[in-house]
């Protein structure tokens, strides 16, 4: 399925930024014009991946519309261990998906049996 | 052996899984308030912390409590704060809406200044769908597929002293969002004929007038997100909390809620309690936790010593979420625009890290 016909994008776009010493298997990543939304995100699924030792995120200052991802792994390369956590995301987010319109599809098959909407909350 | 995982059943001791499931309520504050993170967390008691995406897609749950065109309440279980919060901030300020964003004033005698009946037009929800539209670029061409144009031309005068009514009524004296007029561009009239595109609502008072005043003016909406402006967010709230989880410390005696002991007694019936609570019938009736969905988390607090009597906590992974639409669109079709601009945001900086990847592949000897 393609995303991006329905979403296209919006406001500045995502650019990137890899600051790297001594090796592949750490790394400073700059999103910039990202936020908090994908650099919590991207650290609860790195923080639980087994092979990463240390991830946090930064939004050095709320006037400046960029988000530092700091990644040390046990080994592997820090790149691609986020390209690993950014698929996860997407498969999290298509699962989600896939569920909720389940749900919506069973809830208006329940309401229409019912011939009547559905009480509050 | 494979490792087993913190989640499985028994595999941590009942109080670490308390603390690892839940938040509790204390009389002063709440304790274990964040997740566990780290995938090692639990090495000591031999124990794989790690997200793995095969007990995601088992453990997943979405449950729908209340959909009408305004409003949708929905559990979503089994999924980490991070990610439910990735959705709410998404929903709040970067699902795409149509918003008046230009507008060219041909004539305004108004009280209103033209940069604030501007900013009050910009406001005005808009009921187009902004999936059939682009975002237009600061130095692109309007077009059919990135504007939508609409026409106010108001004019207050007395009412006609023939008409019966006083000589001192007004007409158009209040210029609501019905007087909007679109003005279909290009194919737009056959592409939007199944619903004529319009303010949400028509009795959106933009601007008051008084006899001889007048206002014509023409209003560009463009497609937009809410970081950018807040006209264009796309919900009036969206929200969540957690599931309470209500359990007795000791096992209640009915005289002990017939005593005042507990939140929802009939000696208290000014209280604002939500009927938490339910008699079990037996040979000695107990009070049984029947609706934990309507604890506010206050009721229990005013009674003495409630911290001993009743636990108080939250299931981390069950939240309650609440988005009501401004009406442009459907709120369950928010929703599903929030995840999919999350996905769309991963697979982004994933072909950006490619290209940074393949850009030092080659600038290495």
């Amino acid at each position: 399925m393609s995303v991006a016909e329905s979403v296209p994008p919006m406001g500045e776009p995502t650019r990137l930024e890899v600051g790297q010493q001594d090796g592949a298997s750490a790394a400073t990543f700059t999103l910039h014009n990202e936020d908090h939304t994908i650099g919590n995100t991207l650290r609860y699924i790195l923080s639980k991946t087994p092979s990463v030792s240390f991830v946090g995120y930064s939004v050095p200052h709320p006037s400046e519309t960029k988000m530092n991802l700091r990644l040390q792994t046990v080994g592997p390369s820090a790149t691609s261990v986020l390209h690993g956590a950014l698929g996860t995301v997407y498969d999290v987010g298509a699962h989600v998906l896939a569920t909720f319109d389940a749900a919506v599809e069973e809830f208006r098959e329940a309401q229409a049996k019912d011939g009547q909407p559905a009480g509050g909350a | 052996m494979a490792m087993r995982h913190v989640s499985d059943p028994n595999a941590l001791p009942a109080h670490l899984e308390l603390q690892r499931t839940q938040l509790s309520l204390g009389a002063d504050a709440p304790t274990h308030t964040a997740t566990v993170e780290y995938a090692g967390a639990y090495a000591a008691h031999d124990l794989d912390n790690s997200f793995s995406l095969a007990r995601f897609r088992r453990d997943f749950r979405v449950a729908l409590h209340h959909l009408d065109e305004e409003l949708i309440v929905f559990d979503l279980v089994g999924i980490d704060c991070a990610i439910a919060n990735a959705f709410r901030r998404i929903l709040l300020a970067e699902v795409p809406t149509m918003a008046i964003e230009k507008v060219f004033i041909l004539n305004n005698t108004s009280m209103l200044q033209d940069e604030v009946l501007a900013h009050r037009l910009g406001l005005l929800p808009i009921r187009a769908d902004p999936r059939k539209f682009h975002s237009r670029a600061p130095d692109e061409d309007a077009n059919e597929e990135n504007v939508i144009s609409f026409r106010l031309k108001v004019e207050c005068s007395r009412q006609k002293p023939d008409t019966g009514k006083g000589s001192n009524d007004m007409v158009n004296d209040r210029v609501t969002s019905a007087m909007l007029q679109w003005i279909p561009q290009g194919d737009q009239q056959d592409r939007f004929s199944a619903q004529p595109i319009r303010p949400v609502h028509d009795d959106i008072l933009i601007a008051k007038l008084r006899p001889g005043q007048e206002i014509e003016l023409e209003a560009w909406c463009e497609k937009g997100i809410g970081k950018t402006h807040a006209k264009w967010s796309p919900v009036c709230t969206a929200s969540y909390r957690l599931l309470p989880a209500i359990t007795f410390a000791s096992t209640p005696r009915a005289h002990e809620k017939a005593a005042g002991g507990w939140a929802d007694d009939e000696a208290a019936p000014r209280r604002p309690t939500a009927r938490l609570f339910d008699l079990a019938e037996g040979e000695r009736p107990t009070p049984l936790v029947t609706r934990p969905r309507g604890c506010s988390m206050c009721l229990v607090r005013p009674y003495p010593n409630w911290a001993d009597k009743v636990k108080l906590g939250k299931i981390r992974d069950h939240f309650i979420f609440s988005v009501e639409t401004t009406g442009a669109l459907p709120p369950e079709v928010l929703f599903q625009e929030a995840v999919k601009v999350l996905m769309q945001k991963a697979s982004d900086i994933a072909s950006l890290l490619k290209d940074v990847a393949a850009g030092q592949a080659t600038a290495a000897p």
